[in-house]
């Protein structure tokens, strides 16, 4: 019980501080002659913003700076740049996490068009849905745990289980150890265990698509559909020819979306891929093995550089679709 | 980064057919099943049916085996207690909770993502909700260019300012404030989450009606008064979508609380979780009864608000 109330405690503490520094402040600001006092009432607003912004712009501008200096801190120029793409570790991660924004983003929004096209106004469609979408609750670690179990090795894991029953000697099978695909080895071929990976975060991932998607089915108007079937289209034409076109602004809005998170993804892979052993790093991942447990914050600031050039384009046109869609509307 | 105060597609839960009347009032125009039928279903519903149980499969799993006694989860595979079902027993969860992970009981970790998400989801949301005020309704120079600065933030992940930032914490102007350990938590999480709190607070406060505010203004009320009696009432939507959103984000976070908060002492149940699984990986009546403890709480949260939940990921989804 201690722990519930010292819990409690803090936090009440931490929020009953801020609300008062904040009060006093505010009065304070009251108490001065104008024009003084309209602009120290706006500061007390925006000023705990602006300081936590701060936070967040001097940190990044110091991070480019940082990716220069090398595990010294002294001045390596490009080197970190050149360590990534002349190493062949680091170009197994940039081709895995390549692999992971087409396959994991593709084959997520394609379930959830499946999904939202089927489902929509079936019977106990929201049960359906419901446990599609229920993976996206819980946290990465939760979901790597559940799916360690899944491909475990021993003879609780439910994958190498199910191989067992299909005729012939099954030998069992270190899934997750497994660097190969299909027999390649290579550094520009993601591994059995990479792609074993993807699939938890498609599970995942899958459930948005879905709600999204189903979302923006139901407001297709019923005349549109209505009249390609009145031309003769069949369902599948009128889905493809006519449904699609008209959400395609939602389905950019879902698979940009996706990929924002499939390029930061890292719990998943400390969970399920040890930290990125047996060639399953990303760059996210990498970023933190470099800068924190290998204690080289020049290569951790420069995969973070990589990393920010890679989702800022994707961030740029996921804004500018959604203003397109709010305006269009 | 989708517009929360624009009015939702009334669908955009999953629970779509109990929230929403219009539903069922549209749902009876004949029109509706033809385009039902347009648009397919027959054969699809078996598709739709087979995901979501190939879906729920590997969660039951865990979940089952969370209730079986030791010796049986490392020996059989869960399904084989459906022949067994009387074969129930919590001393899982009661040994995971006692188990040490760097010194402390799987408790102390509980306790700790409590501490960690209650303000790491508070702090941001009242600062952003003051900005998205001052940014809406007080008039100061700069103020537009502000707004467009904060927007243009977004695209900056969060890996960026990792590094930086820790040499700030541990630096010796900040070794003499109070913030080591989770108040450092904290502090990250409320910077990460300003630029995406800001703008979608801005855009449902900056949407309020002005007739409202000027009438309050011209009455001589305060911007505080119009802030805390007016503005905030009305919000309350818009900030229990992004709560839900950044408390949920918090709870299940591993990477600002492994950076931020040092040593097993401060840190929350996923850090444990993954040590767990380094350390422990076989000891499964430890792993599917500590995997199942964090994920109760963002379960309950999903199932009882699951139309703020929608919307929030919705609105945040492109955060950090």
């Amino acid at each position: 019980m201690g722990d519930i109330f010292s819990s409690l405690g803090l936090v009440v503490v931490g929020i009953a501080i801020f609300v008062a520094v904040l009060g006093a402040l505010y009065w304070l600001a009251s108490q001065l002659p104008e024009p003084w006092r309209e602009r120290a009432r706006t500061a007390v607003f925006i000023g705990p913003g602006i300081i936590l912004l701060l936070g967040l712009v001097i940190p990044a501008l110091l991070n480019f700076r940082y990716s220069f200096l090398d595990r010294d801190d002294e001045w390596y120029g490009f080197g970190n740049y050149r360590d990534i793409f002349t190493n062949d570790n680091n170009i197994k991660v940039l081709a895995n996490t390549l692999w992971w924004g087409i396959l994991v983003t593709g084959v997520s929004t394609i379930i959830g068009i499946t999904i939202a096209r089927f489902a929509d106004r079936m019977r106990g469609e929201p049960i359906a849905k419901a446990l599609i979408f229920l993976p996206t609750a819980i946290s990465m670690v939760g979901a790597g745990i559940i799916w360690n179990f899944v491909y475990s090795p021993k003879e609780y894991g439910l994958l190498n289980s199910m191989l067992r029953l299909l005729p012939g000697e099954q030998e069992t099978k270190f899934f997750l150890q497994d660097p190969k695909l299909f027999g390649i080895q290579s550094n520009y071929v993601p591994g059995l265990n990479t792609v074993l990976i993807m699939v938890v975060i498609i599970w995942i991932q899958a459930g948005f698509a879905t709600v999204v998607i189903s979302a923006a089915l139901k407001g297709v108007p019923d005349d549109l559909v209505e009249a390609a079937k009145i031309d003769g289209a069949t369902d599948r034409q009128a889905f493809y020819k006519v449904v699609l076109p008209y959400i395609k602004g939602t389905i950019i809005t879902v698979a940009t979306t996706v990929v924002i998170a499939v390029l930061k993804i890292f719990d998943i892979i400390q969970t399920m891929g040890k930290g990125g052993s047996f060639g399953t790093s990303t760059m996210a991942n990498e970023m933190y093995e470099q800068a924190f447990p290998q204690d080289n914050e020049g290569l951790g600031a420069a995969w973070a550089v990589l990393l920010f050039v890679a989702v800022a384009p994707i961030v740029f046109v996921n804004a500018r679709n959604q203003r397109a869609m709010r305006e269009g509307r | 980064m989708t517009d929360i105060s624009a009015p939702l597609p009334h669908a955009v839960t999953a629970d779509s057919s109990t929230d929403s009347s219009k539903d069922k009032v549209k749902d009876e125009t004949p029109l509706m099943t033809k385009v039902a039928k347009a648009t397919g279903s027959g054969p699809g519903k078996y598709i739709v049916w087979l995901i979501a149980a190939l879906w729920t499969v590997p969660t039951m799993g865990l979940l089952i085996s969370s209730f079986r006694p030791e010796d049986d989860i490392k020996t059989s595979g869960w399904w084989t207690w459906f022949g067994e079902p009387g074969n129930v027993t919590f001393d899982n969860y009661s040994s995971v909770l006692s188990d040490k992970v760097g010194g402390q009981p799987f408790s102390s970790f509980f306790w700790n993502t409590v501490r960690i998400a209650v303000p790491g989801a508070i702090i941001p949301i009242a600062v952003a909700s003051f900005a998205a005020y001052a940014l809406s309704w007080m008039h100061f120079k700069g103020r537009d260019a502000l707004s467009v600065f904060i927007v243009a933030l977004m695209v900056v992940p969060l890996q960026m300012c990792l590094i930086p930032l820790l040499r700030l914490f541990s630096s010796d102007a900040f070794e003499k404030l109070p913030l080591e350990g989770i108040p450092s938590i904290w502090l990250a999480h409320a910077i990460f989450g300003m630029p995406i709190a800001i703008f979608l607070l801005k855009n449902f406060i900056g949407s309020l009606p002005s007739e409202v505010i000027e009438a309050a203004r011209v009455d001589g009320a305060s911007h505080m008064t119009i802030f805390l009696k007016i503005v905030m009432p009305l919000s309350v939507p818009a900030i229990a979508s992004l709560a839900i959103f950044q408390f949920l984000w918090v709870w299940n976070d591993l990477l600002v609380a492994k950076v931020f908060g040092g040593g097993a002492r401060n840190q929350p149940m996923t850090y444990a979780l993954v040590d767990m699984v380094g350390n422990k990986g076989n000891e499964w009546q430890l792993l599917t009864a500590g995997a199942f403890i964090t994920m109760i709480v963002p379960l309950i949260v999903f199932l009882s608000l699951q139309r703020f939940f929608v919307r929030g990921l919705l609105a945040g989804s492109v955060k950090g």
